[in-house]
């Protein structure tokens, strides 16, 4: 039972983080002044069922939190109150709080239960002035009730207003609670018609108001008029009165209209499922290889219908490949939709005005990838934000319009999806960026080229902000951005120019289970290095082989020297030719260092699909992983990095 | 390790059934329920720096599946690769892992009286992974606990033994 329990769990935490999602969306692109009654109604039906599953599934904190959140919202979507600025500020926050409840229930991490308290407060002041829960009126029969305002003290501050010997008590309740809260209280003690309470709303008073006549409508007028009337009204009005324009300015708007991914029937499937069908397609595309090459040699005139029917299969297979493929895609909206939250807190802390361009969200990129970009991304855009877009003194001081933008944009380019964030900052400041690597001591003169300065930014510890912020500037990431990219299969560029801006685009493989490779020979085996850390090749020329200390050699590339590593010694095959410069050198760069790879031969590029090798077997050193060739060999994947560190 | 639908054949049947395959002169039998197939020996990829009875890894159906040679293991039977030689692939603990054997026999049902305690003998089989000595008529058989020995240290398939 309980692991039926914990698989519905699984689905509801799904959800309520796609309706989180919805709202924070919807919320960003809310415009205040005039919010759609559509997008209202869908913040609202976004957190209603949040608290509906919540509630179902016993999290009763996140019903809790999520409720006063819907009757906030409610009252929004029904005009009684008019939206404010500071409520999405609220609401934001709130579905902070949410997350980490959700967060706390998946036993990732704790919640906290003042900033809950803290946030329900806040949200109910919002709707107080419609609903004064602040101030209960009650109104009970004659006799003992020194039990109950014991209970009710417990609550608020307890006032009684009239007391009269036999006569009815009235007593005014200053209390958080809501009035409905008061009233389940009150009908634990007395029976419903021995007492009468009223808190203001409107639908409560008419419904009381045939007991209050006969009971204390006499007397009750006036006060109301005297107090509550005349209390509500400048507050009421307040709400309508233009919200301050200065924050508003500050917000980034956003230019494109998120539109909705197709909206058509979905269903859930498991990842492994999937994967599962993934597997079975790669097989049978090899099969498919297979029967190909061996009916190749036939004779075409008498086998033609074979021949024909083998094509049919081919063609069959590449499409339902593609179509299998294609059910891990996911659009990049995913990752690209955090965003405007993100810039809209960040340039509100540092005080400038961004304005946020994303472009290509229904680019498709592989589940793995979208899960595994999200941070790289987040980073670059928080450095953009931080160090590319100048304040607004300086944008003015430039000439630029006050308004910096980033601009996100994914589409595909080859066989690659490319991911760019621009901005119209203030550029690379080349000067300072060979300083800094100058004085770090590493290996830089005047003449280098742009790319090769651009590229110094992802070496560890580097950072040229003038202040470290709390946003960025420790020279931590930038390195991790590369690295990750990296083990994505991604490379990373940079263009810049002074005084106008930054590009950084990644480019990653369409997805992680596919590999662009260069398949080579050592011996007899055939080995593939993944195309990303290739950067030529090259045949040795024995003058060029140097040795250091009688053992470590080096080779002699147009100048530079990068250390030499023999495959077949390294894997301790038998080497097909004795002298290495009989052999390829293969140049490979991982962490900004080249190494040559002596292999025996090139044998051609391809795409490979990585198969894991630890799933039944152990972690081999220098081998990330296997792959099935056409022929339906195993070959053996490289890790570089791994090779080049031992 | 035991499973359930183990437990309950041996309580109802009272007996359980084993694969039989021979190493050189020795016969052995394994619990038939860790095999998942029976196959010829394919070409295999060597791994670079592994023992030598680790052959490599075959493409099974689009799973990469070590290949382990039992005979240079234990030192027994004629290590040849022919069209003869059998490949018994078995699932053990969530892995498939392959092993050479000289030949496979047949599949036997023994019931607990017919299998004996092993004697605690010198071997290059280490008698802990041995679950005791099965007595068919003439035929005398080694039952292995495959589980065991794959996920051994010995074995060097695993990266950490597993309980």
């Amino acid at each position: 039972m309980s692991i039926d329990m914990s698989q519905f769990y699984q689905i509801f935490f799904e959800e309520a983080e796609e309706h989180l999602a919805e709202m924070e969306r919807l919320l960003l692109s809310l415009d205040i002044d005039h919010p759609g009654d559509e997008d209202l109604n869908a913040i609202f039906r976004a957190a209603h069922s949040i608290k509906g599953g919540s509630g179902t599934f016993g999290f009763s904190d996140v019903a809790e939190v999520t409720h006063v959140l819907e009757s906030l919202l409610d009252k929004l979507r029904k005009g009684e109150l008019a939206i404010r600025k500071e409520m999405i500020d609220s609401f934001l926050r709130t579905m902070d709080v949410i997350k980490l409840q959700l967060a706390a229930h998946r036993g990732e991490g704790e919640r906290d239960e003042e900033a809950e308290k803290a946030i329900c407060r806040e949200l109910e002041a919002f709707s107080e002035p419609e609903e004064p829960s602040g101030n209960i009126e009650l109104t009970l029969q004659p006799g003992e009730h020194d039990a109950l305002l014991e209970r009710l003290k417990e609550i608020g501050k307890v006032d009684i207003v009239e007391h009269a010997e036999q006569g009815p008590w009235r007593i005014r309740i200053e209390t958080p609670q809501s009035e409905s809260m008061v009233r389940e209280m009150l009908e634990f003690f007395l029976s419903p018609d021995a007492f009468t309470l009223s808190g203001g709303e409107e639908e409560a008073y008419g419904f009381f108001e045939p007991a209050q006549e006969d009971v204390a409508y006499g007397f009750f007028e006036p006060v109301q008029e005297e107090e509550a009337y005349g209390f509500f009204e400048p507050q009421q009005e307040a709400p309508q009165q233009p919200p301050e324009k200065t924050r508003e300015e500050a917000q980034p708007s956003q230019k494109t209209t998120h539109k909705q991914a197709s909206q058509g029937e979905t269903i859930r499937v498991s990842v492994e499922k999937v994967d599962q069908l993934i597997n079975l397609v790669g097989e049978l595309v090899i099969t498919e290889a297979m029967l190909a090459q061996t009916t190749a040699g036939l004779d075409a005139a008498a086998f033609e219908t074979l021949q024909a029917s083998l094509a049919q299969l081919e063609r069959n297979t590449r499409d339902l490949q593609e179509s299998v493929m294609s059910i891990r895609m996911m659009p990049i909206s995913f990752v690209f939709s955090r965003f405007p939250r993100l810039v809209r807190d960040l340039a509100g802390k540092l005080d400038k005005q961004v304005e946020l361009i994303t472009e290509g969200e229904n680019t498709e990129l592989d589940k793995g990838l979208i899960e595994r970009i999200a941070d790289p991304l987040t980073h670059l855009v928080r450095n953009s934000l931080d160090h590319g877009i100048e304040p607004i003194s300086k944008r003015i001081a430039a000439d630029k319009d006050p308004v910096g933008k980033i601009r996100l944009r994914a589409f595909h380019r080859g066989g690659n999806i490319v991911v760019e964030v621009s901005d119209d900052g203030a550029g690379l400041n080349r000067k300072k960026i060979l300083e800094k690597a100058a004085s770090r001591g590493l290996a830089v003169h005047e003449g280098m080229p742009d790319q090769e300065v651009w590229q110094l930014i992802f070496e560890a510890g580097f950072s040229t902000a003038e202040v470290v912020t709390d946003v960025s500037g420790r020279g931590v990431g930038m390195d991790v951005v590369k690295r990750n990219i990296h083990e994505l299969g991604g490379r990373i560029e940079i263009d810049s120019v002074e005084g106008e801006g930054t590009r950084i685009s990644i480019s990653l493989p369409l997805t992680l289970a596919i590999l662009d490779g260069m398949s080579i020979g050592v011996s007899d085996q055939t080995l593939i290095i993944p195309l990303n850390c290739i950067v030529e090749t090259l045949q040795p020329q024995k003058s060029e082989i140097k040795s250091v200390g009688g053992e470590k050699r080096l080779l002699g590339v147009r100048g530079e020297f990068v250390p030499l590593i023999v495959l077949h010694e390294v894997f301790n095959l038998p080497p097909k030719a004795q002298d290495i410069e009989q052999g390829v050198a293969v140049i490979v760069e991982v962490d900004s260092r080249k190494t040559a790879l002596i292999v025996d031969d090139l044998l051609g590029q391809h795409q490979v699909v990585i198969k894991s090798l630890e799933s039944n077997y152990r972690k081999v050193h220098g081998i990330s992983g296997a792959t099935i060739m056409g022929d339906g060999r195993v070959a053996l994947i490289l890790d570089v990095g791994e090779l080049l560190a031992a | 390790m035991v499973n359930p639908k183990q437990q309950t054949e041996t309580a109802h049947a009272g007996s359980r059934e084993f694969l039989t395959f021979t190493l050189g002169k020795e016969e052995y039998g394994i619990d038939i329920l860790k095999v998942q197939e029976i196959r010829g020996y394919d070409i295999v990829t060597s791994i670079a720096n592994t023992p030598a009875f680790i052959k490599g890894v075959i493409n099974l159906r689009g799973v990469i599946v070590p290949i382990v040679d039992m005979r240079i293991k234990f030192n027994l039977g004629n290590v040849e690769y022919n069209e003869f030689t059998v490949v018994i692939i078995l699932n053990v603990v969530e892995r498939v892992v392959g092993i050479v054997v000289d030949s496979v026999s047949d599949v036997v049902a023994l019931n607990s009286e017919q299998i004996r305690s092993a004697p605690n003998f010198s071997s290059r089989l280490d008698t802990q992974f041995i679950m005791g000595l099965g007595a068919l008529d003439e035929r005398m058989l080694i039952l292995v606990d495959i589980e065991k020995l794959m996920t051994s240290r010995e074995m060097e398939l695993v990266d950490e033994v597993s309980a």
